[in-house]
């Protein structure tokens, strides 16, 4: 693979990023004309800026490398990954919103009353996004090496200096419009060297891979997990996970916020769906096609590498080299605007609920505020990038399953529990999180130290491997029976909060104006 | 989750020269933690070190005494004086202690609390006196052999020369130690009770004030634009007729009836109804650039927060000088915050004055900056106040952030 092609097309990347970044206030918006109402977001560029968020390296990557080594079963992911919208959608999309929460925290604070439920969402919130962040920092440190032949670690470095960079340059605004066009840029970088692939495939008329794998026929189905046990729990416990994790990702919820109300904030789900699910379309082609001309890894890749190595095979040459730097970009574009987003998102929360009070105190409040969200976004990204240098064992999809795993068994009762039951108390919240929490975090040290996952270990393995399946159910359970048992921490004024929550703007509005 | 056994075995002689890289990021996890743990452990048991047993008890007491600050904040609540009086026993050492107000018995801690009815009854000569009372075994009468109850001291805590409340120490024997112990900790309760009383009306003040500013559009300002609208009733009635009507909707917004809090997107709608009709009587010499960041419109801010600061842009930027005048509006987002600046390059003045204003010292020029500087800080803490930068011939800058999330502001 000639390396300049993509080198110059990742480093326009980066540039087009953090320039953007730097002036994309003043490129996006002077005007001298007033008319605010014409000026909100509208449902479509929200939605596109969502998705150009979540969709990140491990969907642009890691999606198509699981299709690529586990089979078709593993099309159950992206439908998760969508999924999750769906369940947001019905369950907490609206409500959210009008809750006037702009964090999760804020969420939690502002439905039970309570700072030390705020300080654990925090802890918790910075936890997953960090968890989400390694795969991040992986899969663009794999894109390098895969375009440069460059050590995954000078990948991972040039990375994080990337992303400080870019989030210290202007990181703090979320700008809708540069977010919204980072969508169509890795929609267009994956269609269109698929298309074109599609196209060479059809010309060459190979045939449909109905290869077998060591682990069965690729397109069997219920074998996905055949190297690993019981996969019929393990799809399920990860759809579980996918489905009910996404609404406790930290950078989701924050832009919702920019909805103008909860109307909209539905729409907006809804639309999510739909660019997701397109977006969701191209990498098992990808896959598909990687099966049928790479049907063996050579030695020294990784799966998560194919969708970069699969030009080549199919199309030896500049046209392979130049699709290959259009998918190099559109990870690595993929990579920055998550990574970004995630990191302002995390930033902020250590900067709000861990930061400001110490520093102020210690600087006697003289620290300009720039100065320490700079030093919070520091933070959030060496943590990560430092577990990376750990962590180089697990694949993208998986990393990113644990992440979810987390959130669906910490945050999703919190958040749910808070949006449709009365009854919620501070001591059954706080209960659930640290069992939910517990459980979760401890099966996946358990995996990423290698003491289950593998095969050979019947069910506790899988058990480990992958946790939602029963540890949602139980963090559920926790906080519903802690909650009965001490109705004396049932916040005050639940019943109004609920119905703030959940009464539509105008009849709230009309309500107070009385 | 786990890996295809393929893989690993793949990842094992590729990626990097770790000889056995599954087990370390656990350690590696396990050793901060127990780090983070013994450093938590380390500072917890430093801070519980005391020279002597005097230090050690004076701790104590402060640190009684601030748990019961806390919970008397709000008054004599049910619910805060219930908190209260465990902390007030502790500090007196007697079996139980109880508070009563005019009304009921308010709460009761410790032992024999079959008593807790008779405190009002024992507290009547207090309340109507405002004297300390002893009570004997025989006024208490208890059929119970085995009750502690046997004895109290009842005290009337007053506040603003009147006994609003009384404090009880029940236990098996008075002293007059214990008397004056008692005595000093209503007095103690009394302050509590005043400076509750003086937080609700400094927010009584607050809302005074809001309300005040709400009336307060200058009659300047409604007169000068009925001329200006009246002006253009011959030469272009079309206009007019659009001009009376945004007269009307600012009118009606400025005094409407409702929250603290308005989403920001309002307030700009508002203000851009404010700057037609000046723009009616300005017409050109009256230039205004716009930058508002759509993420921000949903954010709350107080009602009537940015309309007075405009006005004064307004009346600084052109009214003060001859030719055209700019006036910049501002609306960023800024992570958890949104930042919001009105800017105008009119006379300026001097930052003592600004500075005179702020500190509610002087009302005479800008009545509208100090109660909006007031109103942020009440709002959201004496962080988010107004800050302006100005010099005379340098025209006026004034900027302020509003949290995206404040607990208890909604629109």
């Amino acid at each position: 693979m000639s390396s300049s092609w993509g080198l110059l097309a990742i480093t326009l990347v980066c540039v087009v990023t953090v320039g953007v970044g730097a002036l994309g206030l003043r490129l996006s918006r002077t005007t001298s004309d007033f008319y605010v109402a014409g000026r909100t977001v509208t449902a479509g560029w929200n939605a596109s800026a969502i998705s150009g968020e979540y969709l990140s390296a491990a969907s642009f990557l890691g999606v198509a490398g699981i299709v690529y080594s586990l089979g078709t079963d593993m099309l159950w992911l992206p439908v998760g990954y969508t999924l999750g919208y769906l369940v947001l959608l019905v369950l907490v999309a609206a409500p959210l919103r009008r809750s006037g929460a702009y964090t999760i925290p804020d969420f939690a604070e502002a439905r039970l009353q309570s700072r030390q439920i705020r300080s654990v969402a925090s802890l918790l919130v910075i936890g997953i996004g960090w968890l989400y962040l390694l795969p991040q920092f992986q899969g663009a440190g794999l894109a390098l090496q895969t375009v440069t032949g460059a050590h995954p670690a000078v990948g991972n470095l040039v990375v994080a200096v990337v992303v400080l960079a870019s989030v210290a340059a202007g990181g703090m605004r979320s700008i809708t419009l540069v977010q919204a066009m980072q969508y169509w840029i890795k929609l267009v970088a994956i269609a269109v060297p698929v298309f074109v692939l599609l196209w060479i495939w059809l010309r060459q008329g190979q045939p449909l891979p109905a290869i077998s794998s060591p682990n069965g026929p690729f397109t069997g189905p219920g074998v996905g997990y055949a190297a690993r046990e019981h996969p019929v729990y393990a799809t399920y416990s990860t759809l579980l996970a996918l489905c009910f994790g996404t609404m406790g990702l930290p950078h989701v919820l924050v832009r919702f916020y920019t909805n103008p109300d909860g109307r909209a904030a539905r729409r907006t789900t809804a639309i999510v769906i739909g660019l997701i699910g397109l977006f969701y379309l191209f990498p098992p082609i990808i896959a598909m096609l990687a099966r049928t001309y790479l049907p063996a890894l050579p030695p020294g890749t990784r799966a998560d590498s194919i969708v970069l190595m699969l030009p080549g095979a199919m199309v030896p040459g500049t046209l392979g080299d130049l699709l290959s730097a259009i998918l190099a970009a559109g990870a690595f574009a993929a990579f920055l605007s998550t990574a970004s987003g995630l990191t302002v998102s995390v930033a902020g929360v250590i900067d709000q609920d861990l930061f400001s009070g110490r520093l102020n105190r210690r600087s006697g409040g003289d620290l300009p505020r720039t100065h320490s969200f700079r030093l919070a976004s520091a933070v959030a990204i060496l943590v990560p990038y430092a577990a990376s240098w750990f962590w180089a064992n697990v694949t993208l999809a998986d990393t990113v399953g644990m992440a979810f795993a987390v959130a669906a068994s910490t945050l999703s009762p919190v958040l749910v529990l808070g949006v449709w039951w009365r009854r919620l108390s501070v001591t059954g919240a706080m209960a659930g999180l640290a069992v939910g929490g517990a459980l979760a975090i401890g099966a996946t040290v358990a995996t990423v130290a290698g003491w289950a996952g593998s095969t050979g270990r019947g069910w506790a393995g899988t058990l480990l491997a992958q946790p939602a399946a029963w540890t949602m159910p139980i963090a559920f359970a926790t906080t519903v029976i802690v909650s009965l048992a001490t109705p004396a921490s049932v916040p005050k004024n639940a019943a109004r909060i609920l119905v703030r929550l959940h009464a539509p703007e105008e009849v709230a509005g009309r309500h107070t104006d009385a | 989750m786990g890996l295809d056994p393929r893989e690993r075995g793949r990842a094992r002689h590729t990626v990097r020269p770790v000889s056995t890289p599954l087990p370390t990021p656990a350690l590696v996890l396990v050793a901060l933690g127990l780090l983070t743990l013994a450093i938590a452990f380390g500072r917890l048991v430093r801070r519980r070190r005391f020279v002597s047993p005097v230090d050690r008890a004076t701790y104590q007491t402060l640190h009684t005494v601030s748990l019961a600050t806390r919970s008397l904040r709000d008054g004599l609540t049910p619910e805060g004086a219930a908190r209260a009086t465990k902390h007030l026993r502790s500090m007196l050492g007697s079996e139980a202690v109880a508070i009563t107000d005019t009304g009921a018995t308010l709460a009761w801690d410790g032992a024999g609390a079959h008593h807790r009815g008779q405190v009002h009854g024992h507290a009547q000569p207090v309340l109507t006196s405002g004297r300390t009372l002893v009570l004997t075994e025989r006024e208490i009468a208890c059929g119970d052999p085995d009750c502690p109850i046997t004895s109290g001291i009842l005290v009337p805590i007053v506040a603003d020369d009147h006994v609003v409340a009384a404090l009880a120490a029940y236990g098996r024997s008075t002293s007059a130690g214990l008397v004056r112990a008692t005595e000093e900790l209503a007095r103690w309760i009394s302050t509590q009770i005043e400076l509750a009383e003086l937080g609700r009306q400094r927010t009584r003040v607050m809302e005074a004030e809001l309300r005040a500013l709400r009336a307060q559009i200058s009659p300047h300002f409604i007169y000068n634009c009925l001329a200006a609208i009246a002006s253009f009733v011959r030469t272009d009635p079309d206009r007019a007729r659009e001009l009376l009507l945004e007269f009307a909707d600012f009118t009606r917004y400025a005094f409407r009836r409702g929250g603290a809090f308005t989403p920001l997107r309002d307030e700009l709608q508002n203000i851009e109804r404010y700057l037609a009709l000046e723009k009616a009587r300005f017409g050109d010499r009256l230039r205004v650039h716009l930058t508002i960041a759509p993420e921000v419109l949903g954010v709350s801010v107080p009602f009537l927060a940015i309309q007075p600061l405009v006005e004064n842009a307004v009346r600084h930027g052109i009214e003060g000088k001859a030719g055209i005048g700019h006036v910049t509006i501002q609306a960023a987002d800024v992570g958890a915050h949104a930042e919001i600046t009105i800017e105008d390059d009119g006379s300026g003045s001097d930052p003592d004055t600004i500075r005179a204003v702020l500190a509610g010292e002087s009302g005479r020029d800008s009545v509208g900056l100090g109660n909006v500087d007031a109103r942020l800080r009440q709002a959201y803490g004496d962080e988010y106040g107004l800050v302006v930068e100005t010099a005379p011939g340098a025209g006026t800058r004034v900027s302020f952030r509003v949290p995206k999330f404040a607990p208890g502001v909604l629109p």
